[in-house]
């Protein structure tokens, strides 16, 4: 485990490697990207995106699966243009009556001993159909103050980046260096372990899964604050991005190995290599593909690392 | 702690799983400053009475009383660490996602608030320094990627670590398994420091030597209870084997078997990888059973046989009896008749199609034939005992066309009546000409056996015929004679 080059350390270089291999191919590309205002169209959508995969982290960090986020950042999303903006106490109500539904799926789960993934799979419907009820047709208003906030023009360094870095430096101090933070991660590692140590795997699971919902809520109202408008369908995508972030961050799906800041990466890189493959005049059918090809060689990229590793 | 009040008292404590009874009244007292040796053949009762010294079992009857109080009523395991119990459990209880460091904040609550990373650095650095110096482990380092032996010593330094609460008691339960030698006499005399200092400590090993060493009195249990307690000094080796084995031979009723060793051809041929280890042979027609502690290649051995693996040489096909019913065994989903036929499914075929009435008469036909208690085989295969499961199991593999069977210690948690029918069965299937490979870690079994080999770490140590197979020879040869 000795230097710069062994396979720990690499395969922790990994996430922020192939983000700046994907930004000087944009740069190349594209040459007026590399400038304040193209940076901002650049990263702007990665927030939200970056928020989703924090939440999803947040699951797969006590081996559970989150495949509602998608739908529940778009009905977050909905909310946020209708109630929140026309009744604010009425949306603050609903937002935080979302969070607590979070952490009482993550109860049900834990209990019960369902597999999440159905669950999840289950509500992703309830949210779309929530959101469809909320908003019928697209529309709806961003508030005032998160508009201001999504479209902030901080001097020299643009807001994306600002929040891109505030987003995983937070994160990662309440869940890698607090005490707390440790305890909650070790559920992921060994739950039976925590749970001789006199630790509520309950408690644990259930605040998880109410950091999940807190996080799929800032998406939704960063998202809104971007598009100023919102629509049922307008996250669905989100599900899928977030699942890939925190892996392409190198975080695993089981034994509570996850990075915050990985997980920002990993949703930045998804974010840019849709418009990398724009810049390419790649036809937008093949778009989706392509970025799956980028997630399957940065994968592979990462198991070959692993497999150096496994051999010494 | 003064000498005239025990730390621990456990008073005629019961557990029974199901139908197997593995602890039978239980009192044993544990006292300040020294160090109580545990040992027992497999199954004799001493992980579970740990386990309910440590809140993880809370026991049928008895009572349990640590430093003065009495905490039968609110055994967990937070309450027994609470009364300053520790234990440093067989199968590792890290997180290995992980760092050293912080494996230490989960097991000490105490260690929070700012700057804790460095308390708890300092909490198990110290320790480990103390019990095991030299040990070249640093406490950030991330314990899945220390070595099985390292992590070992990180369980056992962060058991012996204080913080607000005490160590009053540790449990060690085989914690040598996976130290080499010079860890391991480290770890001893710091139990010896320990207990000189005042503590308290239960060591389980297989190892007699340790045993004997280290300890100052020594429990041997056999049958989920304490046959023989004693100061160590008036134990020996022998003394020690012999305690663990029953006391009186059964009379040998199957002397009068025809030896099928001389005539039958060898279908099985097998070595383990192990250096020195000595060749396994299986006659057509024989049962032989491989005995031995739990884990010492038994089942590698077997699972090369299953596979046809280039170490063993096979002659014909095998059916498997997977010991761990819930992983390797029944399918949870499905109905009785689909777990016993699914190994016999070439049969059945009507082109690409099963045909189910066929599958399902078969099912039917063994369920009797074996005397599977169910009214009907299509229930689910949950809606068994786990005897009557096994018995499933059982079917399945005796049902299928393979000339040879391998068992993977297939009685475990089976009752008593359950497995007088099935060595019965497997008796009469023998002499039929099918060829039996029978791991178990129960003496009563090896009785039904033809030949017996012994297993240990990984190798095969001794090849007893049956008209050698005593349970002396069979202990003596699973534990280590230098040890």
């Amino acid at each position: 485990m000795n230097g710069l080059f062994s396979p720990r350390m690499l395969r922790s270089l990994l996430p922020p490697l192939s983000l700046a291999v994907l930004l000087i191919a944009i740069f190349y590309l594209q040459p007026r990207t590399m400038s304040y205002f193209g940076l901002n169209l650049l990263l702007n959508l990665a927030i939200p995106i970056a928020l989703a995969t924090i939440a999803q982290m947040f699951v797969l960090c006590v081996n559970e699966l989150d495949l509602s986020i998608g739908g529940f950042v778009s009905l977050v999303a909905c909310i946020t243009a209708t109630w929140l903006y026309d009744t604010p106490l009425l949306g603050i109500a609903a937002l935080i009556g979302l969070v607590a539904v979070y952490a009482a799926l993550g109860a049900l789960i834990h209990l019960r001993n369902l597999p999440s993934i159905v669950v999840t799979l289950g509500m992703s419907f309830v949210w779309l159909g929530l959101a469809v009820l909320v908003l019928p047709t697209p529309g709806g208003k961003a508030p005032e103050y998160i508009r201001t906030l999504m479209t902030l023009k901080p001097p020299g360094i643009p807001f994306p980046i600002i929040a891109s870095v505030v987003i995983a430096i937070v994160v990662h101090i309440l869940l890698m260096r607090s005490a707390w933070g440790t305890v909650l991660r070790g559920a992921g590692g060994n739950p039976r372990s925590l749970e001789r140590a006199g630790w509520s795997l309950l408690r644990i699971k259930m605040i998880m899964f109410a950091l999940a919902g807190f996080f799929g809520v800032l998406s939704g109202m960063a998202l809104v604050g971007l598009t100023t408008s919102a629509d049922a369908n307008i996250a669905l995508r989100y599900t899928l991005l977030s699942i890939a972030g925190v892996i392409l961050g190198g975080g695993e799906f089981v034994g509570g190995r996850v990075s915050p800041i990985g997980a920002v990466i990993g949703a930045v890189t998804l974010a840019l290599a849709g418009s990398f493959l724009s810049f390419l005049r790649l036809n937008p059918d093949w778009q989706i593909g392509a970025q799956g090809a980028i997630l399957i060689i940065v994968l592979a990229l990462r198991i070959l690392i692993s497999r150096t590793e496994a051999k010494r | 702690m003064t000498k005239d009040a025990p730390v621990v008292v456990l008073n005629g404590v019961e557990k029974s799983f199901g139908a197997v009874q593995a602890l039978r009244g239980v009192s044993l007292e544990l006292w300040a400053g020294e160090c109580l040796g545990l040992v027992g053949h497999n199954g004799a009762g001493k992980s579970t009475l740990m386990n309910v010294l440590s809140g993880n079992l809370v026991p049928d009857t008895g009572r349990i009383e640590v430093a003065g109080s009495d905490i039968t009523d609110r055994l967990t395991p937070q309450n027994a660490t609470r009364h300053g119990v520790r234990c440093v459990y067989q199968e590792l209880s890290l997180c290995p996602n992980l760092s050293v460091a912080e494996n230490a904040r989960i097991t000490h609550p105490s260690i929070s608030g700012p700057g804790w990373r460095r308390r708890a650095r300092a909490l198990i650095g110290g320790m480990l320094d103390t019990v095991f110096p030299g040990h070249g482990i640093s406490a950030d380092d991330i314990v899945g990627d220390l070595s099985i032996a390292k992590r070992q010593m990180v369980e056992i330094a962060r058991s012996f670590a204080v913080t607000t609460t005490e160590a009053r008691v540790v449990i060690l339960d085989e914690p040598t398994s996976s130290l080499d030698a010079v860890a391991a006499t480290k770890l001893l005399s710091h139990v010896r420091r320990y207990v000189e200092a005042g503590g308290s400590c239960v060591l389980i090993s297989h190892l007699l030597g340790e045993i004997l060493e280290t300890s100052d009195r020594i429990a041997v249990m056999r049958d989920g209870g304490v046959v023989e307690l004693d100061d160590a000094e008036h134990f020996n080796r022998d003394s020690l084997v012999a305690a663990m084995g029953s006391v009186a031979e059964d009379a040998r009723d199957s002397a009068d078997r025809p030896v099928i060793r001389d005539s039958a051809p060898i279908v099985v041929e097998a070595r383990p990888k192990a250096p020195d280890s000595l060749a396994l042979a299986a006659h057509q027609g024989e049962v032989v059973g491989l005995a031995g502690l739990s884990g010492q290649g038994q089942t590698e051995l077997i699972v090369d046989v299953f596979d046809h693996a280039s170490g063993a040489q096979v002659e014909g096909s095998v059916a498997l009896v997977a010991g761990d019913r819930q992983t390797d065994g029944v399918f949870p989903l499905w109905s009785i008749a689909d777990n016993i036929s699914v190994g016999s499914l070439q049969r059945f075929l009507r082109g690409i199609l099963i045909d189910q009435t066929q599958a399902r008469d078969f099912a039917d036909e063994w369920r009797q034939r074996i005397g599977i208690r169910t009214p009907d085989v299509d229930d689910p295969i949950l809606s068994l005992s786990g005897g009557n499961q096994q018995k499933a199991l059982f079917a399945r593999a005796l049902g299928s066309s393979a000339e040879i069977i391998v068992m993977d210690d297939p009685m475990r948690g089976v009752d008593v009546g359950t497995k007088q029918e099935v060595y019965g069965m497997i008796r009469d299937e023998a002499a039929q000409g099918r060829t039996f490979l029978w791991y178990t870690t129960e003496m009563d079994e090896l009785r039904n056996c033809d030949h017996v080999y012994v297993f240990r770490e990984g190798g095969i140590v001794a090849d007893l015929p049956r008209a050698e197979m005593t349970e002396e020879r069979v202990l003596h040869a699973s534990f280590r004679a230098d040890a």
